[in-house]
């Protein structure tokens, strides 16, 4: 009798987690803004790898053979098209629910994708080193930026990539990103982002440079109300991404 | 039991393809062509070699042939095609012994690029088809899909034969009538005109120059369209119940009748091949895409014929669905998403209705005798004649060329 009960709580755990991976990956649900944001980050990560590492972006599987972090990976949003682009991918998440929900979705779509419950700290301190780290929508929400980017510095390869992607902090991005965003729209739970945690450009400049990482790149995200997408822009007022590179030796 | 001639089977694809015709192979070919590492096979419920019998004939506008060329197709189409110089469009009665000239247009999109060419279905196919060979395309004929299930991860579709397909997306490109689309559970929105269009294949004494004539009769437009040789393609719309009855008459009153509206300027006319009537209608589905799930072609869209559009927006959704799948191969994303897929959708539903639309005013417009509305479309178009840039926005959109166009359409590479 024990056992059958323990199967059924089992069964419970996994329905629980697929339900929850389904509500992830509905472009329709709650996560329906990030599936809105994927295109324009995905096409800006492709086009700057591939250029940085002489790959041809239209070929198949372009990046095989780079092994990429992506920090916050939540469900797996990322994770997935960057496996499919050939890279191997190591999707690590503070969330055990995260994690599991995201195993459940490459494992529907047959992807081999190393999901870790686990912190870019512990992942540094192991030693682990990566071509590419993905930092998308992080930084806003860790406690020490500067020491979170000094240990991401440390996992990256010299002539490696990082992209960070994240919200600016201006009285635009205020009135946007949480006022419109969080409060008006609704496309985000209340209290996602908070305004003092925000980071100007300048000071991701400078945590990078001194985790000994050198912007390359700067790009600005707006969205586009009529197109009903985001694209890249110069106006880095409230979402911008960098790509950035650690020199080799 | 399973029975002997039952296959266990099962294709593991990227894109399954419901209908192996124009619009099918089309998107199987720009897409193969594209992304050669995409595993894409095409079903056809119709037997081994029946396409070969089409004697049917479509009028490619210069979009689509523009595309034919990026698939390296129309080299071998040329030979067959008749190119229409001209077009004559006039509104009269059935016994009217002139039919006064309302609208020309000289048939040019671009200097030496003829807005449109007549071509028999089959060697549209044909091209497309060897094509598809050279990509590793493969056809599986005279086996219809039976059903079909979204697992989460990809799609599973049961053939007759069997076997199954594990695809990241099935698309459906079976025709008007799509069993596939009803067994997504798509519904449409339907108009039927209670007329229906005799399609049949005429040859005549004199040659035709190339001219395409559009006559608005009472009944309903009748068109005459050049085809290679001595021979033209006709078009004409009648009520229902009256077209069923021409079809079924003997050669000599149907061949009597067809020469009251189609004139005796090219001499003699024979009737050749089979005559047939199709129920017109339009037909929206009122959804284009699901997860895992895309409608392409009639299957999402039949039109009247009245403007000769129907293989020209088929070819714009072929265009379209594969670009969309192609971008999205190519930055990582799942092929069969829903949020993927309803870029296809937001970018062909509103051409499509405008389009179905249009056809559906103007067939309304010009087919019937009231006077006054007979004064009013008579006087538009006398205005449309004496318009430079209006017969230039007609040009353009005959040819399917404008803003918008998906890459294929404007002759480049996706």
């Amino acid at each position: 009798m024990s056992e059958a009960r323990q199967t059924t709580i089992d069964t419970r755990e996994i329905e629980h987690f697929s339900a929850l991976a389904a509500e992830w990956w509905n472009p329709a649900g709650k996560m329906g803004v990030l599936h809105k944001f994927n295109p324009v980050r995905l096409a800006y990560i492709r086009d700057h790898v591939a250029a940085h590492f002489g790959r041809e972006p239209h070929e198949a599987k372009p990046f095989a053979g780079l092994r990429m972090l992506d920090i916050g990976c939540g469900g797996g949003l990322l994770c997935e098209p960057m496996s499919r682009l050939g890279a191997q991918v190591v999707g690590a998440d503070a969330s055990e629910t995260n994690i599991e929900v995201a195993k459940i979705h490459a494992a529907q779509g047959k992807l081999d994708i190393d999901y870790r419950a686990t912190t870019a700290e512990a992942l540094a301190d192991a030693g682990e080193t990566f071509d590419i780290i993905l930092n998308m929508e992080v930084i806003e929400h860790v406690a020490d930026v500067d020491l979170f980017l000094s240990k991401c510095g440390a996992m990256l390869k010299p002539g490696g990539l990082m992209f960070v992607a994240t919200i600016n902090r201006t009285l635009k991005a205020w009135g946007l990103a949480i006022i419109g965003a969080e409060y008006v729209l609704g496309w985000l739970p209340r209290g996602t982002h908070q305004y003092e945690k925000l980071v100007r450009p300048s000071e991701l400049e400078e945590g990078l440079a001194s985790a000994g990482i050198r912007i390359i790149d700067r790009s600005g995200v707006v969205y586009n109300p009529l197109g009903d997408r985001w694209q890249r822009s110069r106006d880095m007022d409230v979402n911008y991404m960098v790509a950035a590179t650690k020199p080799a030796a | 039991m399973a029975k002997s001639t039952k296959q266990t089977s099962t294709r593991e694809l990227d894109i399954l393809i419901a209908g192996a015709g124009y619009v099918g192979l089309a998107t199987a070919v720009s897409i193969c062509r594209a992304q050669p590492n995409l595993k894409v096979a095409l079903v056809d419920a119709a037997p081994e070699g029946v396409w070969q019998r089409d004697g049917r004939a479509s009028a490619i506008a210069a979009a689509a042939c523009r595309m034919l060329k990026r698939l390296d197709c129309w080299d071998e189409i040329e030979p067959e095609a008749q190119p229409i110089t001209e077009m004559e469009i006039t509104d009269s009665r059935t016994a009217d012994p002139v039919r006064p000239v309302l609208l020309t247009f000289g048939g040019e999109a671009e200097a030496g690029e003829p807005f449109a060419h007549m071509v028999m279905n089959r060697h549209t196919n044909g091209a497309l088809r060897a094509r598809a060979a050279e990509c590793g395309i493969e056809i599986i004929e005279g086996v219809a899909v039976e059903g079909f299930t979204d697992m989460g991860g990809h799609v599973e579709a049961s053939l007759a034969d069997g076997s199954t397909c594990r695809a990241r997306l099935l698309i459906a490109a079976d025709g008007v009538r799509s069993r596939l689309r009803d067994m997504a559970g798509i519904k449409t929105v339907h108009w039927g005109y209670g007329q229906s269009g005799i399609v049949c294949v005429v040859a005549h004494e004199r040659p035709h120059h190339g001219r395409a004539e559009e006559h608005f009769l009472p009944a309903g437009p009748f068109a005459t369209l050049p085809l290679k040789g001595n021979r033209s393609c006709i078009v004409w719309t009648e009520r229902t119940e009256d077209a069923e009855r021409l079809v079924n008459e003997d050669d000599l009153v149907f061949e009597q009748e067809l020469e009251l509206r189609f004139g005796l300027k090219l001499g003699e006319i024979r009737v050749e091949g089979p005559r047939r009537a199709w129920p017109l209608g339009l037909t929206l589905a009122r959804d284009f895409v699901k997860p895992r799930f895309a409608l392409a072609g009639d299957a999402a869209h039949g039109i009247h014929p009245i403007a000769g559009q129907g293989l020209n927006l088929g070819f714009k959704d072929a265009a379209a669905l594969a670009e969309v799948i192609v971008e999205a191969e190519r930055l990582g994303e799942d092929i069969g998403a829903l949020d993927v897929l309803q870029r296809y959708e937001r970018w062909r539903r509103f051409d499509t209705v405008q389009m179905g639309v249009t056809t559906d005013v103007l067939n309304r417009l010009f087919s019937n005798d009231i006077a006054p509305v007979r004064a009013l479309r008579d006087f538009g178009l006398g205005l449309v004649e004496r318009m430079p840039s209006m017969k230039r926005y007609f040009i353009q959109q005959a040819s399917g060329i404008a803003p918008g166009t998906p890459r294929l359409l404007r002759g480049e590479a996706i």
